[in-house]
């Protein structure tokens, strides 16, 4: 049976490809990439290109656990994600001298905690997560994540929070000024109290729909990723994006190279590719993040390299969200499905 | 290859003593792609789950301890009867219950309407009736989004309209999810009702208003008897797809809280990763729906004696 279906993959495979010379499959998040930016690989690698998308850093690992390992080359996991995925023994290796391209990589993200010394990863994109509110309906001091969490009359019930856990509750424990991965129990208890009195002020709980709420109006305040924001923004709601005092999330997607990738040697001419500085500022000008290639910024457009939420002012925190040891999550698996009950 | 069949043998005669051979295709069928999958939820359940997703194969009650027993935040709590899931399912079978009832109240007099139309213009009303289901769920559920927003086309018309003077908050509230629902699913009950009131005979209500009955003793005692097989086919069609809908409750309620479909769907994509108790919760809802599933059958026998 195995091999019958083997053989008609195969089969199928090379039926699509009579044309290129090789395949590369991709894991992606949603609205990402731009499709000119895949063409261009397709074209000058003379490689089909096929994507699948995914809206969380743990669906991505679900799929994979669920048996999809094995099926695509590269995926593009966040920081606490690559090491969660190194971890687990998902990621295939490569040496720098692989990638032609690899001394582009800015310094300052050569030798990360999430995957030492780029043995697996190169950098795609990287921006925070914040929150960002109307000016047209609310025109206070816009500097505290108690915006979100303990919201003025004028925000109550129109506010969007991300439907993601590790987010939420980062930012909820920012707010607090509390450890993350806390196992102390006056913590979590005040963590759960926050989270369960503000629910009552939320309108609703989406990642995918962040940007569309905001601008559509359905929301006067949203938890969003900057550059998503900077979408927003530019697609006309009269929004600002919020640099809180307490502190905002910092992270990185990272391109890895993942393990059994049935076309490695594409995986690892696509991770070249990304790393030089014109497709890299192709990728920041669609998506509006910040790359952390080298000689990107005389490339991007001026808008996306002059936007306020790539552009943190002076004296802002951003942190890592952390991977929490087994112990500990349960209990904020705890307090997330507590919220949503 | 197949033995021809005997000269002369009749059409019904080549399948005689075939029956079970000829089953074949269907058992496997159903093998492959249902019992094999609920056996395979079935054990995962009993599972030991995995940190961030998978099972290790040590047998436990573990999810279902989680599903029915309270040990508080921390674990370490003398155990209560946990009603956070109870509740969650509780809330998803009373909305599928509601959305059933809407689909009847709404459903019964459209299916009666086309039932007793001239025969030429019948099929046309039902054509009409199946047309919302050229469009993708998904987008039907977007766009009904679209259009009871705060500024959508309805709350700008009302307020045009000068009916109400501030937008209505129609937009992730359980109004909006129920929309939903009945508004995906009220064809599954038009069109079993149809089935049954158009065999209906109408010679039925003359003897009935003969016999003095008014309107509404007609409608309770003898029509109701007589279209009731194509309700309950009805009522199930909607209550049990509506058990398990995310996408109204995600998209028109806001998600914010848990119905069963989503429970489900956190447990193996979200950050939880708790494969067994997915599992668990599945089984439940499983037992749930072949308990209604069995009430019908039962009832259905009993009819018929």
């Amino acid at each position: 049976m195995k091999t019958f279906l083997t053989t008609t993959a195969l089969a199928l495979a090379l039926a699509g490809t009579a044309h290129a010379e090789g395949k590369l499959s991709i894991y992606h998040w949603f609205e990402y990439i731009p499709q000119e930016l895949l063409d261009k690989f397709a074209a000058e690698y003379d490689v089909e290109v096929t994507m699948d998308t995914y809206d969380s850093n743990e669906a991505l690992l679900a799929a994979l656990k669920a048996g999809k390992l094995g099926e695509y080359d590269v995926a593009v996991p966040g920081d606490y994600m690559v090491k969660i995925m190194g971890d687990e023994g998902m990621l295939d290796t490569f040496e720098p001298s692989e990638l032609s391209n690899f001394g582009n990589i800015e310094d300052q993200w050569l030798d990360v905690a999430f995957d030492p010394g780029r043995k697996s990863s190169i950098p795609y994109q990287w921006g925070s997560t914040s929150f960002s509110v109307n000016k047209e309906v609310y025109g206070g001091d816009l500097d505290s994540l108690g915006l979100i969490f303990e919201p003025p009359a004028e925000l109550k019930g129109k506010i969007n929070v991300l439907d993601t856990a590790g987010e939420t509750l980062t930012l909820a424990s920012l707010y607090l000024g509390i450890p993350q991965c806390t196992a102390d129990r006056d913590q979590l208890k005040a963590l759960n109290d926050l989270v369960q009195t503000a629910k009552a002020d939320w309108a609703s709980f989406g990642s995918d729909v962040a940007k569309d709420v905001l601008v559509s109006g359905d929301a006067a305040a949203g938890m969003i990723w900057s550059g998503f924001s900077a979408k927003a923004r530019s697609e006309g709601a009269p929004i600002e994006y919020v640099f809180p005092k307490e502190g905002m999330i910092v992270w990185m997607d990272n391109v890895v190279l993942l393990k059994d990738a049935p076309n490695r040697d594409n995986a690892l001419k696509f991770m070249n590719f990304l790393l030089e500085p014109e497709n890299a500022a192709a990728v920041t000008n669609y998506a509006q993040y910040t790359a952390g290639v080298k000689d990107v910024a005389p490339l991007l457009d001026p808008e996306v390299a002059n936007s306020p939420e790539s552009n943190p002012p002076e004296g802002v925190t951003g942190v890592f969200v952390e991977a929490c040891p087994e112990e500990v999550q349960v209990m904020y698996d705890a307090i997330w499905t507590n919220l949503k009950k | 290859m197949a033995a021809a069949a005997p000269a002369g043998a009749t059409r019904s005669e080549i399948y005689r003593g075939n029956g079970p051979r000829l089953m074949l295709p269907v058992w496997a069928f159903i093998g492959i792609f249902l019992v094999l999958p609920v056996l395979l939820m079935a054990i995962y359940s009993f599972l030991t789950k995995e940190f961030r997703g998978g099972v290790i194969w040590e047998i436990t009650l573990a999810a279902y301890d989680q599903f029915f027993l309270d040990r508080g935040l921390f674990g370490d709590e003398p155990p209560q009867i946990e009603w956070t899931y109870i509740g969650i399912f509780w809330r998803s079978i009373w909305q599928a219950g509601l959305a059933t009832f809407f689909c009847l109240l709404i459903g019964f007099p459209t299916a009666w309407f086309i039932a007793t139309r001239n025969a030429a213009v019948r099929p046309v009303w039902l054509f009409l009736v199946t047309i919302p289901y050229w469009v993708n769920l998904l987008i039907r559920t977007v766009s009904m989004k679209f259009l009871i927003r705060d500024t959508g086309p309805l709350n700008e018309f009302l307020l045009w309209l000068g009916v109400i003077s501030e937008p209505l908050s129609l937009i992730n509230t359980n109004f909006a999810v129920q929309l939903g629902l009945f508004y995906s699913y009220l064809p599954f009950m038009v069109l079993p009702v149809y089935a049954a009131v158009e065999r209906y005979d109408f010679a039925l209500s003359e003897a009935a208003a003969d016999l003095y009955a008014d309107n509404w003793t007609t409608l309770r005692l003898v029509i109701l008897p007589v279209v009731k097989p194509g309700i309950v086919a009805g009522c199930i069609l909607v209550f049990v797809p509506s058990l398990g809908a995310f996408l109204a409750p995600d998209l028109l309620g806001g998600a914010k809280t848990f119905m069963i479909g989503s429970l489900i769907e956190e447990q193996f994509k979200g950050a939880a990763g708790n494969w067994p108790f997915g599992a668990a919760a599945a089984m439940i809802l499983l037992t749930i729906v072949l308990g209604v599933l069995l009430l019908h059958a039962r009832a259905q026998a009993k009819g018929g004696r």
